[in-house]
């Protein structure tokens, strides 16, 4: 049997893995659904305004895909955004007024947020504590920095331009969405072409294989959790400079749940070794949109989580039906 | 004549438009044991995975005692009395062995497990088993083969009249089996009918009643086992005569390229000392725990050694890690094809550079230069699969095998370890992985073989090596190497140092 002549197309499209491509299906049915059920639905602003909410979710939620891929979890993004985002704000106000001071922010959000995701990654991997229970001791324990910090009052930023790179926009798109889609890509590129990448799905699907494999788990382990923390770095700084301002107590509330709901939505195996970024994108595209659409046709905020659990465990049985 | 227990008709099974089983008839007799013979791929787990219920065939049907019964389930095999023993055993290690037994059929008193019954009724059955198995024993303190016997006696506790063993012996050690050809016989007497799947045609001679053989999702035959003679049985399978499956043995060069002096793991090995030559096939008999993949790890980097000291081409090296062995140009295949070797989930060229990988990185991994060395390796070893993004999987175990091979291969090994490399193959990819290891080795590869098939110990090595209990017992070459002299060194009843 020499191989692979190609197979009909009927066989072939009965080879294709339906699952793979649910979330895009759902996106599309959603986006039909919304465009009939309101008429504001599709107009630019609308559309603009879902995407620059998912934005800061969404970036979490691409980190958060390297380490569900890598099959851990990361409960901590919520709290972290608060604490990075009140330190940031207190360098910014420390550093004075300009261009460079905003730069400065920047960089060491993103680097702090890299520093309490090593935290993370160290305790987890050294430590050989499970990664549910390690994030849901360093959440608690960063929402409590974060307060102690701030003394528990919201922390304004005194720069004048900070403001500037939340809220500005790029032909007509706001500056996070840019960020959010530019990330998405990097990371697409990094998961699916670079070695790294292969490691984490290794490192997810088996671990001991892996390891005889001479891949060094651990370290790549330890690297999404570096991943993820710096993604909420980048969103926790543009979070800041969209609102001016951070608040201890309720900054990235539940951002952890978004994040995990968008990369589950988004098809990736919470056994982790299998997932794509652009199933997360679609995910979180797909959360905001329920959000938006809720909002629209005027249906109680209060049931809004409800709809989000239920579109969670839709996905979940979804994909559970895939790998039978 | 007696009437048969299950009558298969017609069954016909495809996978995404592929048929995998053709028109499969038979009839299974009351307490008789069938072995069902085929290479990988053949169709003989797909046909026994419907019978229990992990599949549903595309078409046919299946009749116990004479009526149609429609088995969806694994559930649905439970009620009508078919077991399945899977090769992995389902057990909770946790538990001990009467929980186990009785795990999903616990005998209850009111509401509250009723403990000293089923301590009770495990320790009757177990006696019944010829097996001093205590039922309070745990589960993770047991071997192999006391697993297994926990799995048949969980199978008996559920009133099974089928029993369906894929691979048993596979596990299990020469003394192992001989319990477990004992054990076959008191189950006969008990009336439960046997479908018995195995690659070792010796032990489907002595033991089985019956034999069908599958080839390429064909039945070919269904003989009195009387009838029929293992060279028969290879013939059928393989469709064509097998003449020769060792190939002839290459002369290895007087060069020494792999010296292990004074390799020490406290509790586990103890001053192992052995040197192998270019292109030599240096064998490692020994019964199963006898520490030879132990030694093998060590040399590897994957298990901390406490003493020893390495030379590669004469040259001391120092290998901590599996990544330090593999820049000295070391390769070694696990037993553990899936927990250890493969990822299951991943494609025949994903799992072919996975250690390789950096050779196809440019900035970013060139998924088309991977690919093409994938379907080069795909075509040297003759892999079948339905395309080259099948997941492994999808793979028969000698496809798995050949991947697993392609992988190391992609390293470019001087030296390669291969532990038990055809635990769980057909004849014909057996063959196949033989004639492999002898052009490698006149390449001038040097190759560790560990294995517990004494026959192609004997077969294929310059020399071997026979451990036991973390230790080497003895050194055969030229004539000595036959399986008297292997057993005696492997039993503890010589050793090389009474001799010296």
């Amino acid at each position: 049997m020499a191989m692979f002549e190609p197979a009909p197309m009927i066989t072939r499209l009965k080879q294709l893995n339906m699952a793979a491509y649910a979330p895009f299906i759902a996106l599309l049915l959603l986006i039909l659904f919304s465009s009939i059920a309101s008429e504001s639905f599709l107009m630019p602003r609308n559309i603009t305004n879902v995407l620059r909410q998912v934005s800061y979710t969404g970036i979490i939620a691409l980190g958060m895909t390297f380490v569900i891929i890598a099959g851990g979890i990361d409960l901590s993004v919520g709290s972290m955004v608060a604490v990075v985002g009140v330190l940031t704000i207190m360098i910014i106000n420390g550093a004075g007024d300009g261009w460079w001071a905003v730069a400065m922010a920047i960089s060491s959000a993103i680097a702090l947020g890299g520093v309490f995701g090593a935290l993370n990654g160290l305790i987890v991997t050294r430590g050989k504590v499970a990664s549910f229970i390690a994030t849901l001791a360093t959440m608690s324990i960063f929402r409590s920095m974060a307060l102690y910090t701030s003394d528990a009052g919201e922390m304004v930023s005194e720069n004048s331009h900070f403001s500037d790179i939340g809220g500005g926009y790029l032909w007509g798109i706001p500056y996070p969405v840019w960020v959010f889609l530019l990330l998405a890509i990097i990371f697409h590129v990094l998961l699916k072409h670079s070695a790294f990448g292969r490691h984490v799905c290794a490192v997810g699907s088996n671990a001991k294989v892996a390891s005889y494999s001479a891949i060094k788990v651990r370290w790549v382990y330890f690297m999404t959790f570096v991943i993820a923390g710096a993604s909420v770095g980048i969103s926790a700084v543009l979070l800041a400079s969209r609102l001016n301002s951070i608040s201890p107590s309720d900054a990235g509330i539940f951002y952890e749940l978004d994040a995990i709901a968008a990369v589950v939505i988004g098809g990736t195996a919470l056994s982790g070794g299998k997932g794509t970024i652009w199933g997360t994108v679609i995910g979180i595209i797909i959360l905001g949109i329920i959000n938006n659409m809720l909002n629209l046709m005027g249906i109680s905020p209060y049931l809004q989580g409800m709809v989000k659990g239920l579109v969670i465990l839709i996905a979940v049985l979804v994909q559970f039906k895939g790998d039978r | 004549m007696t009437q048969p227990i299950m009558q298969i008709y017609d069954i016909v099974k495809e996978f995404a438009g592929v048929r995998v089983l053709h028109n499969v008839s038979l009839d299974i007799l009351p307490g008789e044991v069938l072995g069902v013979l085929g290479e990988n791929g053949a169709g003989k787990s797909t046909l026994l995975k419907i019978i229990s219920g992990i599949y549903t065939q595309t078409s046919g049907h299946i009749t116990l005692d004479g009526n149609q019964v429609s088995i969806r389930s694994t559930s649905d095999a439970k009620r009508l009395g078919i077991a399945m023993i899977p090769q992995e055993f389902n057990l909770i290690s946790s538990l001990n062995v009467f929980e186990n037994i009785f795990l999903g059929n616990e005998i209850k008193k009111g509401i509250l497990l009723n403990k000293p019954m089923m301590r009770h009724k495990a320790h009757t059955l177990l006696t019944e088993l010829a097996t001093d198995l205590s039922p309070d024993a745990l589960v993770e303190t047991l071997s192999v083969a006391e697993k297994q016997m926990v799995e048949i006696a969980k199978a008996l506790v559920n009133d099974s009249r089928i029993l369906i063993m894929d691979e048993p012996t596979t596990v299990l050690t020469d003394h192992e089996v001989e319990i477990f050809f004992t054990l076959v016989d008191t189950l006969k007497q008990r009336g439960v009918t046997i479908i018995f799947i195995s690659h070792k045609l010796k032990e489907v001679k002595l033991l089985c009643d019956r034999l069908a053989i599958l080839r390429d999702g064909h039945l070919v035959s269904l003989d009195d086992v009387s009838q029929i003679n293992e060279k028969d049985m290879a013939r059928k399978m393989v469709g064509r005569e097998l003449n020769q499956i060792y190939p002839h043995r290459n002369e290895p060069s007087d060069e020494t390229v792999l010296k292990v002096h004074h390799l020490s793991i406290k509790g586990v090995l103890k001053d192992i000392n052995f040197a192998l030559k270019k292109g030599e096939v240096l064998g490692f008999a020994g019964l199963i725990g006898a520490g030879r993949t132990e030694t093998a790890e060590a040399v590897m980097g994957l298990r901390k050694k406490d003493t020893g000291d390495i030379e590669i081409n004469g040259q001391a090296v120092t290998i901590h890690t599996i990544a330090d062995a593999v820049s000295h140009h070391l390769a070694y295949l696990s037993e553990d094809r899936q927990g250890k070797g493969l990822i299951m989930n991943f494609d025949i060229p994903k799992n072919i550079t996975l250690i390789s990988l950096a050779a196809y990185v440019r900035g970013l991994i060139q998924h088309k230069k991977e690919r093409a060395v994938a379907q080069e390796y795909v075509k040297r070893f003759d892999i079948k699969a339905a395309s080259l993004n099948s997941n492994l999987i999808n793979l028969s175990g000698g496809n798995q095998q050949k991947v697993y091979l392609s992988k190391w291969m992609d390293t470019h090994p001087n030296i390669l370890i291969l532990d038990e490399p055809t635990r769980g193959i057909d004849v014909n990819t057996k063959k196949e992985i033989y004639h492999f290891i002898r052009s490698l080795t006149e390449q001038g590869v040097s190759i560790i073989m560990i294995s517990s098939e004494l026959e192609e110990v004997i077969g294929l090595s310059h020399r071997v090596i026979v451990m036991r209990s973390g230790e080497i017992m003895g050194e055969l070459s030229g004539d000595a190497i036959n399986e008297k002299e292997i057993m005696y060194y492997a039993a503890g009843l010589k050793t090389m140092k009474q001799e010296a």
